[in-house]
């Protein structure tokens, strides 16, 4: 795998790499909404939070298949660690997300809440760490070499 | 994603599993028993599947006999019988609210398979038994192209019919089977969104007055407060200049207005909301008090308050009334019609009829029935008891009452079926 992996290329497949930013992208906003809709209890801002989770899910959910291919091919190299902590911390995020889909889909105040807040900031939380941990498992040239 | 199945799967059992009702609870009557609000993370959905009746027909108490008046309807909501006896029957689907959120598309989906497929009519349709046989060997489309028309209503020689977005009055003669002329516009009502689309009518005892039920635009408030100006009230329309106001607010779906009789007291069934758990909160009967204000979306049931609206009112919430009379949760009560002229005598003298459309928003299936309130002095007196039953069997949907219907001349029970777009009638054997 090492030999096979050249210095210069990327640990991800670019699709791949692509499909892990949008679950970053909106989980992350989907806590900035959420933190909106508390402040001026605008339903809007819910409603942006309950697609903005589900579109999380979906990405996050082939993002999250490929990653279990790429740790079971990276079981033998040195970034099965980093490869290992990107699928649970993503798995986390998602396990989250799901929840907090359905908590989204509670009416009016109860659709965001104490928990669909503590929800939005563990699924930001554990997809940035997925996320740093999947881009930082890029070999790095001196290992490669 | 193995682990995200089975991690799912076991979320999903968890928070579904949490949601069952008291049988001990008892949840008519002017005291209904209110449990905690239990709110679930998936909203415990039970549509029971359409079946249709396949030749049978409901069941009704012993010394009554029941048979279709119309069938092949396209969507019946509520019906009204003209002085001369002929019958009508509003037919049609209304609502034009989007889809803001992915719950609202999957549950639109789900909620689709409890309905006929049948295309609303948008229309009424006239029956006409004149020999009182219970065969209609009249039927024509009385009006054409409405608007999801649902309350109906004759006072003083004109038909007035609540579209979703109007209240139209057409003159009529007499013995009429067909009305071609455009109805014309008495007033304007509330019909942005409606989300809950229909307008139910009536009009008061010395017909001057037009009441007009309008429901909210939502569960309790999730589309925002800003659409729910003039909804969940019932508006009196002054019928000759259509000039209107609030006669009562916070009634969050009143579906059927109707006046009793030894009172000349407006009455309503009222829908409440959904999502507080299976036996929460209790739908209504009740007498519509001038200039009170029932609670939505602030509490329930008088001072139970919903902590879902936002910001909360604690002022609202000490106005609120309690309702007369409790009809049971999620039974969907969408027909009232009072027993006029002593009614069918015996028990059943005195009282509303209630058409109970049924529940999709409890596991244990909740309406599906016409019940009977005893009246006594022009209050409640006495539990509900079953009139037509046998809309729900093994768990399957044969039918779904909608608008009920007394007529005093040939003392039968109009019944408007809009699963199996039937109209039933039942009379004394």
């Amino acid at each position: 795998m090492i030999a096979a992996t050249g210095s210069e290329r990327p640990a991800h497949n670019p699709l791949h790499a692509i499909l892990l930013c949008f679950p970053i992208a909106l989980f992350t906003s989907a806590l900035i909404s959420d933190i909106a809709y508390l402040r001026t209890a605008e339903m809007q801002w819910s409603n942006f939070s309950a697609w903005l989770i589900v579109g999380a899910l979906v990405f996050g959910g082939v993002a999250g298949l490929w990653a279990i291919v790429q740790l079971v091919l990276a079981w033998r190299t040195p970034q099965r660690l980093a490869t290992l902590i990107y699928v649970v911390a993503l798995a986390l995020a998602w396990l989250c997300g799901l929840i907090n889909a359905f908590k989204h889909s509670q009416d009016a105040w109860s659709s965001v809440g104490a928990l669909g807040l503590t929800l939005s900031i563990l699924s930001t939380l554990f997809v940035l760490v997925a996320g740093w941990f999947a881009y930082s498992a890029a070999p790095v040239r001196g290992i490669a070499r | 994603m193995i682990r995200h199945l089975l991690g799912a799967t076991a979320v999903l059992l968890a928070l579904t599993a949490c949601s069952r009702s008291d049988p001990n609870l008892r949840q008519t009557g002017p005291n209904p028993d209110l449990p905690a609000q239990n709110q679930t993370l998936v909203p415990p959905m039970k549509i029971a599947e359409p079946v249709g009746w396949n030749g049978e027909r409901p069941a009704v108490p012993a010394g009554f006999a029941i048979t279709p008046l119309a069938t092949d309807l396209k969507i019946p909501r509520q019906i009204l019988v003209l002085p001369n006896g002929d019958i009508l029957v509003a037919e049609g689907s209304g609502g034009h609210a989007p889809k803001l959120r992915p719950k609202d598309v999957i549950a639109g989906l789900i909620k689709a398979k409890g309905k006929s497929s049948v295309k609303g009519g948008d229309r009424i349709t006239l029956l006409r038994d004149a020999d009182g046989d219970g065969q209609a060997e009249l039927r024509t489309t009385f009006i054409d192209n409405l608007d999801a028309p649902y309350g109906l209503a004759f006072v003083d020689g004109a038909l007035y019919v609540a579209e979703q977005g109007a209240l139209l009055r057409f003159p009529h003669e007499p013995g009429q089977t067909r009305i071609t002329a455009p109805g014309a516009v008495l007033t304007e009502l509330p019909s942005a969104i409606n989300h809950h689309w229909t307008k139910s009518l009536t009009s008061s005892a010395d017909g001057q007055t037009l009441y007009v039920g309008i429901g909210s635009n939502s569960n309790v408030g999730e589309r925002g407060m800003a659409v729910e100006q003039d909804r969940a009230v019932v508006w009196a329309i002054d019928r000759q200049t259509g000039t209107h106001r609030i006669l009562a607010s916070g009634i969050r779906n009143p579906t059927a207005l109707a006046i009793e009789p030894t009172t000349s007291a407006l009455w309503a069934v009222v829908n409440e909301r959904d999502e507080l758990g299976p036996q929460l909160a209790p739908d209504y009967l009740t007498s519509v008090r001038p200039g009170a204000f029932y609670g939505w979306p602030y509490s329930y049931w008088g001072q139970n308050v919903d902590p879902r609206a936002h910001p909360q009112r604690p002022d609202k919430v000490a106005e609120a009334v309690k309702p007369d009379y409790a009809l049971g949760s999620h039974v969907a009560a969408l027909g009232l019609s009072f027993a006029t002229n002593g009614g069918f005598g015996g028990a059943f003298s005195q009282g509303a009829f209630i058409g109970e459309h049924g529940s999709w928003n409890r596991q244990d299936l909740s309406g599906y029935k016409v019940s009977w309130v005893p009246f006594n002095a022009g209050r409640p007196a006495g539990q509900p008891v079953d009139f037509a039953t046998g809309f729900i069997k093994d768990g399957k949907a044969r039918g779904r009452p909608v608008g009920v219907t007394f007529d005093p001349q040939r003392r039968i029970l109009l019944i408007a079926d809009d699963l199996s777009n039937t109209v039933w009638r039942v009379a004394p054997q």
